[in-house]
């Protein structure tokens, strides 16, 4: 561990991600027969489903010459052909024909992910293929549950996909980046507890008898038509390594009793993020708003998601810029602010996976 | 982008041996530059034979975090002198040994497999299982053997495996019926494989009956050990004016090197076909250990891989019974 502490990247600027974790490589609904193509963490990855539905992940490169399968089509049961001189793969990657030759040579093969589909989400593991446990999925349980309705979108973010976790463990930034719809002062006045594991970390702020924010006040009223005054508010952030962030959020009517368990006079929504790197300095940020009231009101889906998309549209920009700006100075360092907790056990916990995986090198 | 196989040698320091069946010791090698090794990998040894080097491969049965790999050597009835150097071995003796080299690999995902081991094939299978399982995949371990007394590793897989382990043994009159076997795979089943060598020709037969998808069948495939003993025999190139001897343990394509052909080659070991040779006449036959062409071509003896086909005169196989008239020749031209 003492070699842990002396090279500590905790405050390097770009920092790798480990290879050994379930990353999202897209929506379920997102692939198809027809082959895409989506690069996860620096690897181009060839998406598609077999004749049964079964989604796949192939490397996105022939083993030929190397080109892109994702040009390709889908044949037979399970297979897809090289756009370029005609192999084709099953799902296993395993090359089932080549052109002008009665055998097949066993050695063509390409990389085959394992997949899992869960929670709307197809994931793929781009690591050691013996740990790939599917229960090793993070749990975002309220994506496919029926006491949790709502909908979500992907962000292309052009930021190491640490700046996004860093931006999602600290919600005081909402007071400055989010000011007109989920902003107030109290987010920055108010205390906040951090708490972690070998796996997950927690940051737990409650900020009691004050004016909702418009965001809250709206979502109280669709719950409680005509409500007015006072509310406590909740955000439970809850990280689960390598890149999930799931945040527990909502208001009720103050002094209602929801700081003790009692929730039935406010709204609760869980706002899921997951975070797939693309490149070191971009990444795919999936995103989702659950709620678990007025699950029959697709309105209420859609304003929620629109309503979200513009606030998740402010700390995009702010991303972007920072990531510029981090780029356009080499030279400066991070520093850290009692509010950096939260994001200082994010990276703590995944130096320590990047660690086991012999990965620790900070990136340039 | 198929699995690297750059072959590292290092030193490696025996560490322990035991017997762990009849006539099989359980070596454990704790390498100087140590790597983990995949299950389906094997590490090449350098082994002494008549005061002669010479390579032999072993599967990794398993490796630990420290790197340490563990083999198992089957002393072999009709041994070349390979599985005796390695039973003379000693704790703290050293060899040179590849880093692990993967020509065997796992695939992660598939619905379900079955996994065929045959005596000390197992070497080759354990890892595979013991992966398997850890990932709760859904697997069957055939583990078929002559006697339990031979049958390494049978009570740790046992514990390991429980209701997924099927085990075959010859002498109680429980001998696999490979008909039977095949039977139960489907097209979502992939079979992994080892042992000997007429006990995999019948699965591949078995299998290509039930119209399941070839690659689905996963078995390595050694370019160094076909139906017959290598013999000595005589390559010629009459339009370069060639004529070369090929030792016993030289390929036909390093005797057409070293006499100044310029050869075209990738794979060195049968698969990609590139080394392929036209044969202009024949005395003698030729012992195909390619998989590049199918059984048609190869019966129809006009062209060879010449990285690992050779020439024979022998009709069984056995080196014994090669022809007392003099070795093969093979006539050939090249691109
Ligand atoms: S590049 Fe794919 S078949 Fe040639
Ligand atoms: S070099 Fe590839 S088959 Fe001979
Ligand atoms: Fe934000």
């Amino acid at each position: 561990m003492t070699a842990v502490q002396s090279q500590s990247s905790t405050t390097n600027k770009v920092l790798g991600h480990p290879l050994n974790a379930w990353y999202v490589a897209a929506w379920d609904h997102e692939v198809t027969r027809a082959p895409m193509s989506r690069r996860i963490a620096n690897r181009p990855v060839a998406l598609y489903r077999t004749e049964d539905g079964k989604a796949v992940a192939l490397a996105d490169a022939c083993w030929h010459r190397l080109a892109p399968l994702s040009m390709g089509k889908t044949v037979g049961k399970d297979g897809i052909q090289c756009p370029y001189h005609g192999i084709v793969y099953n799902s296993a990657g395993r090359c089932m024909s080549m052109p002008a030759q009665e055998t097949i040579n066993p050695s063509a093969t390409v990389p085959s992910f394992p997949v899992v589909e869960r929670y709307r989400y197809v994931w793929v593991w781009l690591g050691d293929p013996t740990k790939a446990d599917p229960e090793l999925v993070p749990d975002m349980h309220q994506m496919s549950s029926e006491e949790w309705a709502g909908d979500g979108e992907t962000i292309h973010a052009p930021c190491n996909y640490q700046l996004v976790l860093d931006n999602l463990m600290d919600l005081t930034h909402e007071e400055f980046v989010h000011s007109s719809s989920i902003g107030q002062e109290e987010l920055s006045e108010s205390d906040f507890v951090v708490s972690h594991d070998g796996n997950t970390v927690t940051v737990s702020r409650w900020m009691l008898d004050i004016d909702a924010p418009p965001f809250w006040l709206k979502n109280m009223r669709d719950k409680f038509p005509g409500f007015e005054g006072k509310v406590d508010r909740w955000q439970i952030i809850t990280f689960q390594a390598p890149s999930t962030i799931c945040i527990d959020v909502g208001v009720a009517a103050a002094g209602t009793g929801a700081p003790e368990g009692d929730r039935s006079q406010g709204v609760n929504g869980f706002v899921m993020n997951t975070i797939t790197p693309e490149t070191d300095r971009s990444c795919h940020y999936f995103w989702a708003f659950m709620r678990n009231y007025r699950l029959e009101s697709q309105l209420i889906t859609t304003q929620l998601r629109n309503g979200v998309h513009g606030v998740f549209g402010e700390d995009e920009e702010m991303l972007k810029a920072q990531q510029e700006a981090i780029d356009a100075n080499p030279d400066y360092e991070f520093y850290n602010l009692n509010i950096d907790a939260g994001g200082m056990w994010v990276r703590r916990l995944i130096e320590r996976m990047l660690d086991a995986e012999g990965r620790l090198v900070p990136t340039a | 982008m198929a699995a690297t196989n750059t072959e590292v040698w290092q030193r490696a320091t025996v560490v322990e041996i035991h017997t762990v069946a009849t006539d099989i010791r359980r070596i454990v090698l704790e390498p100087a530059l140590p790597k983990a090794a995949e299950p389906g990998s094997h590490i090449d040894v350098k082994v002494s034979i008549g005061g002669e080097e010479q390579k032999r491969s072993y599967s990794v049965v398993e490796s630990d975090d420290a790197g340490r790999l563990v083999i198992s050597v089957m002393r072999a009835p009709q041994s070349r002198g390979g599985s005796v150097f390695m039973h003379g071995l000693e704790t703290g003796q050293q060899l040179e040994i590849t880093q692990p080299l993967q020509n065997f690999p796992l695939r992660v995902g598939a619905e379900r497999y079955i996994l065929l081991a045959g005596g000390i094939g197992i070497t080759a299978i354990a890892n595979m299982a013991a992966v398997l399982q850890r990932l709760k995949a859904s697997y069957t371990l055939v583990y078929a053997g002559r006697s339990r007394t031979a049958m390494a590793y049978l009570a740790e897989l046992q514990e390991r495996h429980g209701e997924n382990l099927v085990v075959h043994v010859d002498d109680e009159g429980t001998s696999l019926k490979v008909d039977e076997l095949v039977a139960g795979a489907d097209l979502d089943t992939e079979l992994y494989m080892c042992g000997p060598i007429r006990l995999m020709d019948a699965v591949r037969r078995a299998w290509s009956e039930r119209e399941l998808d070839s690659p689905n069948l996963r078995y390595e495939t050694f370019g160094n050990s076909g139906w017959y003993d290598p013999e000595e025999f005589i390559v010629k190139v009459p339009r370069l004016g060639i004529e070369a001897k090929v030792g016993q343990g030289r390929s036909m394509l390093e005797a057409l090197e070293d006499a100044g052909a310029d050869m075209m080659f990738d794979c060195r070991k049968g698969e990609c076909g590139l080394c392929e040779v036209r044969v202009l006449a024949l005395d003698g036959g030729i012992d195909h250990r390619d998989v590049f062409y199918s059984e048609r071509q190869q019966k129809a003896t006009e062209k060879m891989c010449c990285c690992v086909s050779r020439g024979v005169t022998s009709k069984t196989g056995a080196k014994a019974d090669a022809s007392p008239a003099g070795p093969a020749v093979i006539t050939i031209d090249i691109s």
